[in-house]
């Protein structure tokens, strides 16, 4: 416990040196990040792999006089992706936002202080701490996606970000007056039983639902997310998209950790809601140009794959199926660790990209692999593990969450693992898609225009991070069984009271896993070293099936990669299109666009608010600036509530 | 019935023996029967056998634009391959490795083999085999799911995750009832694309533009190359033992069981050589149509099965 809140104390002041300092503030504080880093992990480990009475309580008389802050497996469990992604976020800062940048140091004050208040938000076990927490981390975030302010996108990003983290928040606001209504207290504690399926707890579910699902970025809530990411600096964006939109999932887990009995349809929601986010966010991602938003879009498709996860797992609980609680609940945590540490690692590369070609746009990168051989193999093993193939950490989540469907095929509400098995082939196979032409287009081929010839590979105060992550990917693929108890851990505080769970390597043989992955190197490394020919002789152009004169502007596109799946699914793509085929044997140059908008954001919201906005001016004439009529509404309302109350 | 100890070392090394050494055999008997059904005689059965062993002494040219992954896509196909074929159930009931759940690995080895073979296509930067590489995921898109509710189907009916079980012992699936040839028959769909057989893609065609997987590979040569070969004969042979597994009698005798299932697959490499010479190859806008009835099948399969 003391250790946690050290670790917190360090990482919310891990910035303020830096701001007394002319130098080496960066270094200063990404000392103080890994300081609270290995003081955090080693409090997470302590509690995950402990006994019974790990669990510690702050007495409401000490620290924090108002309220309880209680480093349970949960809070432990989601402190080691805040934490690590922090750490490796600010180590990178070092030479990718360095003091010559503007704003250098406001993005390291405020990014310790986020992580701060990420990490007293994963053990905020009162209504009030919980929600003050949460506000810091978005306040914090708001200002970090801020940090580019003269750009117009980035206000405009941030704004949105800002209105829609305060509805979900005021959301929230009154769940957690209706939790308190049925507990008698602000302190979270187990709801009783028969709540849930009241109206009130109804109404809460959908509360919550709301406003966790608005920071998770699950559909259709998820406009924020994709401007959001895509704008801030791209440590920034690591550390939001791995860790900052898992509290919209901390709060769903922990909500399952609350009911004791959740009805069916709270589980069939988060599990239908996960399948729509993660297929339209993986298909939204597939038309994108631009490397960050596409990235950004990924992150919605990994809230799904954690949603059909938690779903499942809320749909055991529900119905008693204890395999697929600890199957569905194991999976979807896991997913949450996974998420962080692979999307943290392609953001990291992203920025890489970005920082040495200066621009996002996809279609204006390519062979970057041979100017940055390092950090194309990091984002290789990003885009690896996050397509879900073995042997790397993607598989092992995404295989447990398959192995619970496939349990829950056998009960009587087979749909919803029906749902569960189609959604996550489909999102596989597309993620698969996409990652081929984002690694494909940005490292492979000629580059495709002159910053992308100019680009040069980075610091290794960059590339080290990204090395730390890529290892845990890794490390996490080849051995998931060191994982199991963990998990098994954090699953049973899901628990219903006195429920006895099967362990999870009772049910997944993990250690398979390991199995399998060995021979597959083997293999691969016996096949290496017969086709790989003692010396690389590159002399010829690549075979352009008789064409004498390719250049850099005739490789395929992004754009053209991703055309046949994005035409596939235009009924729900709606890309803008402008431009079209050549016609006749002489054809005329013609000009090609597509451009794929969101369709909630550009589509729904925007256009609903304007509309909402020319409206609501003609209400601007009560607004009449003079302190007098301010007065005379004053005492007409007062003189309404009179008549009110006597009547 | 038990088995004793030397048995079953003896069943897995024909397993393995029969991975290594079978594939090549399977596109020469294919091209056989295409060439008798044309009138031709056709190049030897073994033909395969032969260009892999000039190919191994050949020397591979690397284009300027590649780089190390370029070699990673035919290295990871064939081990990948393999380590799908330990998994699968051949002639004996049960596979050298088998455990709950082995049946996503499986499929995930095979989205493994194909993320390998696209980034080394494209690490041409060549447009054509831009052009092949994008064509490759879109209808993997749609091959994926018909996979998948496959598997649920022959899951449900026999409460198993692990391939040995679902295909040699399919439970209530009775070998020839409806839902099982539902299955089958999306299955059968599958493996004409990943195998890039007509009407989905043709492997003899000799325009670019109108390949799919040939045209990933026009860079490659030497050693490389021959393992991309090897790699997609391997490819026939075990998803064929997908295919023809669930309908093979089983426990006829342990030399016998092997027998029924060379003959099944050879019953398969000929059924794909007459239906590659009566049909022609789709035009590319229908195959996702085709595609999408592969998934019809399985998922009306899997609804036949809770009735």
């Amino acid at each position: 416990m003391t250790l946690y809140l050290l670790a917190i104390l360090f990482t919310a002041l891990s910035g303020v040196p830096g701001l007394f300092m002319q130098k080496h503030g960066a270094r200063f504080a990404a000392v103080l990040m890994v300081a609270s880093t290995m003081l955090g992990i080693c409090a997470a480990a302590y509690v995950l792999f402990g006994g019974a009475g790990a669990s510690l309580l702050l007495p409401g008389t000490s620290l924090i006089a108002w309220g309880l802050v209680s480093f349970d497996p949960i809070a432990a469990f989601f402190l080691v992706p805040v934490l690590l992604l922090s750490a490796t976020a600010s180590i990178y800062g070092i030479g990718y936002w360095d003091d010559h940048q503007e704003g250098a140091r406001k993005v390291r004050v405020f990014l310790g202080l986020m992580a701060a208040f990420l990490a007293l938000l994963v053990g905020a076990t009162h209504a009030f701490v919980f929600l003050l927490a949460w506000e810091g981390m978005a306040l914090m975030a708001f200002i970090l996606v801020m940090t580019e302010d003269r750009e117009p996108e980035t206000r405009r990003a941030a704004w949105i970000y800002l209105v829609c983290t305060h509805t979900g928040t005021m959301l929230l606001l009154g769940a957690f007056a209706i939790m308190a209504g049925a507990t008698g207290s602000f302190t979270f504690s187990a709801l009783p039983i028969g709540f849930a399926s009241s109206e009130k707890g109804t109404a809460m579910f959908v509360l919550f639902l709301l406003g966790f699902g608005f920071k998770a970025g699950m559909l259709p809530f998820h406009f924020w997310l994709p401007p959001a990411h895509a704008a801030a600096p791209s440590h920034v964006s690591s550390v939001m998209s791995g860790i900052l939109i898992k509290m919209g999932i901390l709060g769903f887990v922990r909500l399952a950790s609350w009911v004791p009995d959740p009805p069916v349809w709270w589980g069939g929601t988060l599990l239908v809601l996960g399948a729509i986010s993660g297929i339209m966010g993986v298909a939204l991602a597939l038309g994108q140009h631009d490397l960050k938003r596409l990235l950004a879009y990924h992150s919605i498709e990994n809230i799904g794959i954690i949603l059909l996860g938690l779903g499942l797992g809320l749909i055991g609980k529900s119905t008693g199926q204890s395999a697929l609680q600890v199957l569905g609940f194991a999976g979807a945590l896991l997913h949450v660790l996974n998420h962080s540490l692979f999307k943290g690692l392609l953001f990291l590369a992203a920025g890489s990209v970005v920082h040495a070609t200066g621009t996002r746009d996809l279609e204006r990168m390519g062979g970057l692999g041979r100017l940055m051989p390092k950090t194309a193999a990091a984002f290789l093993v990003g885009a690896w593990a996050i397509c879900g193939l073995p042997p790397l950490n993607g598989f092992v989540s995404e295989w447990l969450i398959y192995l619970g469907a496939f349990q829950g095929l056998a009960m009587t509400r087979w749909w919803f693992s029906l749902i569960t098995l189609g959604a996550l082939a489909v999102i596989g196979a597309l993620a698969l898609a996409c990652f081929a032409k984002a690694y494909g287009v940005v490292f492979q081929g000629e580059p495709r225009s002159d910053e992308a010839a100019r680009a040069h590979e980075s610091p290794s105060t960059m590339l080290a991070p990204m090395g730390i992550l890529a290892s845990a990917c890794i490390g996490i693929g080849l051995a998931p069984g060191l994982l199991a108890t963990p998990l098994n851990r954090v699953v049973a505080t899901l628990s219903s009271a006195g429920q006895v769970l099967p362990s999870l390597g009772s049910l997944a043989s993990l250690s398979w896993l390991t199995v399998m992955a060995i021979p597959l190197l083997l293999l691969g490394l016996l096949l290496w070293k017969w086709a790989a020919p003692k010396t690389w002789v590159k002399q010829q152009p690549t075979w352009g099936c008789g064409y004498l004169a390719p250049s850099a502007r005739m490789q395929y596109t992004a754009s053209s990669f991703a055309d046949g799946l994005v035409q596939g699914m235009i009924w729900v793509l709606w890309p803008k299109i402008q431009g079209g085929r050549v016609r006749g044997y002489f054809p005329f140059p013609r000009r090609f666009q597509s451009h794929l908008p969101d369709p909630v954001l550009d589509r729904v919201v925007s256009p609903g608010l304007r509309g909402t906005a020319f409206l609501l001016s003609g209400l601007r004439f009560l607004q009449a600036g003079h302190l007098s009529i301010y007065l005379m509404y004053v005492l007409l309302t007062l003189l309404t509530l009179l008549i009110w109350m006597v009547v | 019935m038990p088995e004793s100890p030397f048995a079953h070392t003896l069943q897995v090394l024909l397993h393995v023996l029969t991975a290594l050494l079978l594939p090549p055999l399977l596109p020469g008997l294919i091209n056989k029967v295409k060439a008798l059904m044309a009138g031709r005689s056709g190049p030897p059965v073994l033909q395969l056998y032969y260009d892999l062993a000039k190919l191994s002494r050949k020397q591979a040219v690397f284009s300027r634009t590649t780089t190390w992954i370029f070699l990673a896509g035919p290295v990871g196909a064939v081990s990948v391959g393999l380590v799908a074929a330990m998994l699968v159930p051949f002639g004996h009931a049960h596979a050298p490795l088998q455990f709950q759940g082995d049946v996503i690995l499986f499929a995930y080895l095979f989205g493994l083999a194909r993320f390998l073979t696209v980034l080394s296509a494209l690490d041409t930067g060549s447009s054509f085999e831009g052009m092949g590489a994008a064509r490759e995921v879109t209808f993997a898109a749609l091959a994926e799911p018909a996979l998948f509710l496959g598997f649920a189907a022959l899951a449900k009916s026999t409460g198993s995750l692990s391939l040995s079980t679902m295909l040699a012992h399919t439970g209530p699936l009775f070998k020839f009832s409806g839902p099982l040839v539902l299955v089958l028959a999306g299955w059968a769909i599958v493996y004409m694309a990943e195998n890039s057989r007509i009407p989905v893609d043709d492997p003899n065609t000799h325009l670019e533009l109108t390949m799919i997987h040939e045209v990933m590979v026009l860079d490659h040569s030497g050693r490389p190359f021959a393992l991309v070969l090897y790699g997609a004969s391997l490819k026939l042979l075990v998803l064929g033992a997908l295919l023809v597994g669930p309908i093979l009698p089983r426990n006829l005798g342990p030399l016998r069981d092997w027998l029924v299932f060379y003959l099944g697959l050879g019953i398969l490499a000929v059924a794909v050589g007459v239906a590659e010479s009566v049909m022609a190859r789709f035009r590319m806008t229908k195959v996702p149509q085709f595609l999408v009835a592969g998934v019809l099948a399985t998922a009306f399969a899997f609804l036949l099965m809770l009735v």
